[in-house]
């Protein structure tokens, strides 16, 4: 089936079997791989992107379902050779330790800020419950958020 | 997962169409939260997946008399986050907050998760216990009627559930004991006083969710927790598996459920 994707502001074109999941597509017809696939059974949140806006699972969505829709990855974060606040954040606050959760973790969080610009602890781990790090690095993570959310205070 | 046609119909009428030309073989898709999970371990293997994407329509929240209509492609979060929802039955609006986790949320319908009916969803207990009528493109079916087994409805393989009706409620919360992994329902109580009376949920604990008259009965002269502290609920029938016993989840119902009284009085 031909199917159009705006992936990172850039439209794209291509065939695809319906059974396609919008991460292998990512990953594999377009190569950017930043999004990870964790356990592939929507638990882990390593393959969260952006899909018109909104945080979701893109091991549990068809990449037909995104025909028509605006997808960003954690590719499209970085602007100019600058991270993305929250990307720096985590670095700041060394919110990674092996960094395979990370690309999920930032995405959930900027979607996270976009609905919530001020959480407070409490709310920034009850988001993260779709979100898993198997390095325990869950403390620095929440720091991450909270310097990020203080950072862009008023922004 | 095996491969399948793929269908973007416009209208219900197409969409009907389309299911009855896969010979029952086809299925709807909405949010597909439980739907895609179910097609990557093949425990169904669909000839066709018929997308209600591109139908209109099923999206809106609003109030029809004494009842809040919520369309079947409604999402979570947007039931959650819906001003109408909080105002009219809070209780429901707290319940889709707590459905899995915001990705979960930000896909997943109330449409897809009724229809699929899994023993341990959250949203077939406040459907139960309202009292709500699940309204399908041909029929009003009542959620008395609705939930019949696992994983089982009475749907017919070509209907399509297009909005559910939730009866205002004077009094309603929900109390869940969740899976940490999942957020499923390990044992999940949705209390409620409304114009029908006082209704008792369940879900989780069984292999459908199921309603405690006998609760129901006792809160109905007295809406407080204390009024069914003595109520036991029967393991025999429960489920068993790594999450919890049957012993367990049977006292479970009794925790959850005066949790949920306590909340509703607020």
């Amino acid at each position: 089936m031909q199917v159009t994707i705006t992936v990172n502001n850039r439209s794209i074109t291509r065939d695809v079997e319906a059974r396609t999941l919008l991460v292998d597509f990512i990953r594999g017809e377009l190569a950017l791989t930043g999004t990870h696939v964790g356990c592939d059974t929507s638990q882990c949140g390593a393959c969260t992107v952006l899909v018109d806006g909104k945080s979701i699972k893109s091991c549990t969505m068809l990449a037909v379902e995104a025909d028509g829709h605006e997808v960003s990855t954690i590719e499209s974060l970085e602007k100019n050779g600058e991270l993305h606040p929250m990307q720096a954040a985590f670095r700041e606050c060394h919110g990674l330790q092996c960094g395979f959760c990370t690309p999920g973790m930032v995405m959930s969080t900027v979607d996270l800020l976009q609905n919530n610009a001020n959480p407070s602890e409490p709310e920034i781990r009850e988001w993260l419950e779709g979100n898993i790090c198997r390095c325990t690095g869950y403390h620095n993570i929440v720091k991450a958020v909270q310097h990020c959310a203080s950072g862009t205070k008023g922004a | 997962m095996q491969n399948f046609e793929f269908h973007r119909p416009k209208t219900i009428a197409e969409a009907v169409a389309a299911l009855k030309s896969s010979d029952g073989d086809g299925k709807l898709l909405a949010g597909g939260q439980s739907l895609i999970p179910v097609l990557k371990h093949e425990l169904a293997m669909p000839s066709a997946l018929i997308s209600l994407a591109d139908i209109g329509g099923l999206d809106e929240i609003r109030l029809d008399g004494d009842n809040l209509a919520i369309g079947a492609k409604c999402t979570h979060a947007q039931v959650a986050s819906s001003d109408v929802v909080k105002n009219t039955i809070g209780a429901l609006a707290k319940l889709a907050g707590h459905i899995g986790d915001p990705q979960v949320r930000n896909r997943g319908t109330l449409g897809g998760s009724v229809a699929h009916a899994d023993p341990a969803a959250d949203y077939p207990a406040a459907v139960l216990g309202l009292g709500a009528t699940i309204k399908t493109d041909r029929r009003a079916i009542a959620a008395d009627d609705f939930f019949t087994g696992f994983f089982e409805t009475p749907l017919e393989s070509d209907e399509i559930v297009t909005a559910v009706l939730f009866p205002k409620a004077e009094k309603a919360a929900y109390a869940k004991f969740a899976s940490p992994a999942s957020k499923y329902a390990i044992v999940g109580v949705f209390v409620a006083k409304t114009g029908g009376g006082v209704r008792v949920a369940v879900t989780g604990a069984g292999p459908k969710v199921f309603r405690v008259t006998e609760m129901e009965t006792a809160l109905a002269s007295n809406f407080s927790s204390d009024a069914i502290k003595d109520i036991a609920v029967s393991a025999d029938d429960l489920n068993s598996d790594v999450e919890a016993g049957a012993e367990y989840r049977a006292h479970l119902v009794g925790v959850m459920a005066r949790r949920a009284v306590d909340a509703a009085n607020g």
